[in-house]
């Protein structure tokens, strides 16, 4: 079987299925009793268990069953669970993800899996206390040798929806009876005529084959009556008795809940842990409901769509949207009403197809935060401490390319609220803490801006000591260090090749991280910020775009060339007298609003090879703002605010401060997107 | 056994070059060209391939031989390598030439003025004339280029 077309779809839920088992992991962690908790883990591990097995991922079922035994014992109260089983489940889920990311790099999901089965398997055998009671044997007679899978619970549902009956029917043949295999037969051959067999026990073959004691069990729909069919079948010969059971919905319903392959279980399991006090139960609970794919109507309607269709899509739109402006400046050429009319309309209509394109694009923050409580919570136990994260606005929304980068920062900024924020529990009981630090992550927007933000109540910055860090490394001068804001300091903790720690783990405090946080948080035209009190906590605030595809900009002249300003970062267009701009220092000011502000030229900037603007009585400057600073750009001539796509330049041309991107103009040029944080330096 | 290779043809100078035609995208006329500011002197700036922002270089200019203005025939060879596109500005271009893998021979030193890790080898072909492959992935190394943006800023 040709099984590549669907190798993506395995990878999506396999993931799907591994985040959930992390998270119930987590949740089970918080609340052992709760043995819903587990029916939901097991269900988890069984799926993936299926699904590995059938793309031929052995080492990846044979690990799952291992756990499905252990977890299969703790539901059903043959095993008290504990931090031992704990962390050889977590060690699995590990691994796990190892083989999964594995197969998703084109390998083979192979995995060194003989230690790690070992230990489940002395799990099994040992806590057990050696008596692992066979599954089956504590359910009810009914449903002892028969288990019906989703599929087939799903077909007898809607047929009793529709209308039909169905029937739970045991045939017993006689004794003496010979033939079993050809009155099994005739038997089968009536129900079929009848109606539809929907699952048999044994199965069809090995009643074939005669493999069966003196009776088999069938689940079975029809229309015709009861009476009649036990007729029909009874006429049959050599057969001693006919067991009819009609089966409705209600024990339908019942054999769910006995079974573990049912979303029932899984929607009745969450909607129970849904109130559970904790943010992270909170948002991990919405998410069940679309995960039970075929477990029936509930939840949103969505389909998976590849990124890369998105994408086009975006391109495509874009392109249009170049037209669009095109159009709209012959339109205003050509000043022919319904021409204009028209134009109108078509931009009204792309500005509505431009919101629901990038829309598309959004994807909830939680894909990101969903690996943090795991790994938060490793490291609090590799580190000896105790501390909780709560998770709030998970659902908030960035574009996928935000998204996409902004994960490896975070999980710096994380580590380093672990590490370095929060205190050891000595030191906590010290300073009269909880002994439980808390590490708050939040996402909200903000205007068109979405904010994230990673606060902590360890020991907050020292701010002598992070100037002395600086100054003996050379980061900042011991004369200016004097002079600086406490806010100033602190942002010197986001220099290149500076760290505090004392000592250097391996977790955090090699002293490369944070510079790369912030510059890598730059490039997605973000802004990061910190706020701290000693003893009492660190706040790290992260700004992000909204989206990075699209912008309205400030298109500006310099003699023959354009370039485009984010409109984001402008404060104000105006005129200045060139008599006013005066020198300082070798500086350029002006005066602003009664401050004075810096100016620079553009064109001198760019190295412009038609425009000075010494030539200039009166030149028009932008006002830009980055944080608390402002400072004015001198240029030739606005042109006006407009919508641009973001475009990049391509990978052979990086290291370009200045330049953060570029878009197409409506005549087909390209003009260059300055980067007005560049500017500030 | 010899393999029949086919090359884009197209000159610098009097020198004849050719590049595999699996690496070009697209022979284009002069189109404007948007400056890039802060670049080596030969990156010519970006242009707008149908949507997408291409970077053109001149590729006199990055032999370092002299620039000459662009003619009725300067044509922007879209070539793509290394997981990048970009333009190379040419004197002209107008032929597509089958060349015999076994014709091509290791090349010498310095052949005009350009160096030789920038070749891939220099073809004999029909009537006496010598085609110059080039190296595509040497030709747009940027570690060359952030080396000299380094020396840029320096000086």
């Amino acid at each position: 079987m040709e099984l590549n077309q669907y190798l993506s779809i395995f990878i999506d839920e396999a993931n799907d299925h591994l985040q959930a088992l992390n998270e119930n992991m987590l949740r089970l962690e918080q609340q052992p009793e709760d043995i819903g908790i587990v029916q939901v883990i097991f269900r988890s591990a069984h799926t993936l268990k299926g699904m590995s097995a059938t793309m031929g991922f052995e080492d990846l079922a044979s690990l799952t069953h291992e756990m499905e035994n252990v977890l299969d014992l703790v539901r059903n109260d043959k095993l008290s669970i504990n931090g031992n089983i704990f962390d050889t489940l977590f060690k699995c889920l590990d691994s796990l993800d190892g083989m999964i990311q594995d197969v998703v790099g084109g390998g083979t999901g192979k995995d060194e899996v003989g230690e790690l089965l070992q230990r489940l398997k002395a799990i099994v055998d040992g806590d057990s206390g050696g008596k692992p009671a066979p599954a089956n044997s504590a359910s009810s007679a009914t449903t002892a040798s028969i288990v019906l899978d989703q599929y087939q619970q799903s077909v007898l549902m809607q047929s009793l929806e529709s209308g039909y009956r169905a029937y739970f029917i045991e045939v017993t043949v006689r004794e003496d009876c010979v033939l079993k295999a050809a009155r099994a037969y005739m038997v089968f051959d009536v129900l079929e005529r009848l109606g539809e067999v929907v699952k048999s026990h044994p199965s069809v073959q090995e009643i074939e084959q005669e493999k069966f004691e003196r009776s088999f069990s069938v689940y079975y729909i029809t229309q015709t009556d009861e009476e009649v069919l036990k007729e029909r079948i009874s006429r049959v010969s050599e057969i001693e008795s006919v067991q009819m059971n009609a089966v409705d919905k209600a024990s339908l319903a019942e054999l769910q809940g006995t079974t573990t392959d049912t979303a029932a279980t899984e929607r009745e399991t969450a909607a129970a842990s849904a109130p559970a006090p904790s943010a992270e139960a909170e948002t991990a609970a919405p998410r069940r409901a679309p995960a039970s794919s075929g477990g029936g109507s509930a939840g949103p309607r969505t389909i998976r769509v590849d990124i890369e269709r998105l994408d086009s899509l975006m391109n495509l739109f874009s392109e249009m949207l170049i037209d669009r402006v095109r159009l709209e400046q012959l339109a205003s050429e050509i000043r022919r009403s319904d021409l204009t009319e028209t134009v109108e309309h078509m931009a009204r209509v792309s500005s509505d197809l431009q919101s629901i394109v990038l829309k598309l694009r959004m994807v909830p923050v939680d894909s990101v935060f969903n690996r943090f409580p795991r790994m938060v919570r490793d490291l609090a136990k590799s580190l000896d401490k105790k501390v909780d994260l709560v998770i709030t606005g998970a659902e908030t929304e960035l574009d996928r390319t935000v998204i996409d980068e902004i994960g490896d920062p975070l999980v710096h900024l994380i580590r380093n609220a672990v590490d370095h924020g929060v205190e050891p529990i000595t030191d906590r009981i010290q300073a009269g803490k909880a002994v439980t630090g808390t590490v708050h992550l939040r996402a909200y927007h903000s205007g068109n801006h979405v904010m994230i933000e990673i606060e902590e109540d360890g020991r907050g910055i020292n701010r002598s000591k992070v100037l002395e860090t600086a100054v003996k490394r050379g980061v900042v001068a011991a004369e200016a260090a004097k002079g600086l804001s406490d806010e100033e300091v602190n942002m010197l903790i986001f220099a290149a090749g500076f760290s505090t720690a004392d000592k250097v783990s391996d977790i955090s405090g090699r002293g490369v991280g944070l510079d790369v946080v912030k510059s890598k948080i730059a490039s997605l035209g973000g802004h990061v910020s910190v706020q701290s009190t000693l003893g009492k906590g660190t706040t790290f605030s992260i700004q992000l775009p909204l989206t990075l595809s699209i912008i309205t900009a400030m298109l500006i002249k310099l003699g023959s060339e354009k370039f485009a300003f984010p409109l984001s970062s402008i404060v104000e267009t105006a005129t200045v007298k060139r008599e006013n701009i005066r020198s300082m220092h070798g500086t350029f000011i002006v005066e602003y609003r009664q401050s004075i502000i810096p100016v620079m030229s553009l064109a001198e900037l760019v190295d412009s090879p038609d425009y000075r603007d010494q030539e200039e009585a009166e030149t028009e400057m932008l006002v830009i703002r980055k944080g608390d600073k402002m400072a004015a750009v001198l240029v030739d001539e606005f042109i006006g605010q407009s919508e641009i796509v973001l475009k990049t330049l391509g990978k052979y041309l990086t290291n370009l401060d200045l330049v953060s991107g570029a878009t197409i103009l409506g005549d087909g040029q390209v003009a260059l997107i300055i980067d007005p944080n560049a500017l500030f330096k | 056994m010899a393999e029949e290779l086919k090359v884009i043809v197209f000159m610098l100078g009097n020198e004849e070059y050719g590049i595999e035609v699996d690496k070009v995208r697209t022979i284009e006329r002069m189109t404007p060209i948007t400056r890039v500011p802060k670049t080596p002197e030969f990156v010519k700036g970006v242009i707008n391939l149908r949507g997408v922002v291409v970077p053109v270089i001149n590729l006199r200019g990055r032999f370092g031989l002299a620039e000459t203005e662009a003619t009725e025939n300067s044509r922007i060879i879209i070539v793509a390598a290394n997981d990048m596109e970009v333009g190379f500005i040419v004197d002209s271009a107008n032929d597509v030439m089958d060349v015999m893998s076994d014709a091509i021979e290791v090349p010498p030193e310095v052949v005009g003025g350009i160096k030789a890790k920038y070749l891939s080898g220099v073809a004999k072909v029909e009537n006496n004339r010598l085609l110059i492959l080039l190296n595509l992935s040497e030709v747009l190394n940027r570690s060359e280029i952030v080396q000299l943006e380094q020396f840029g800023s320096e000086s």
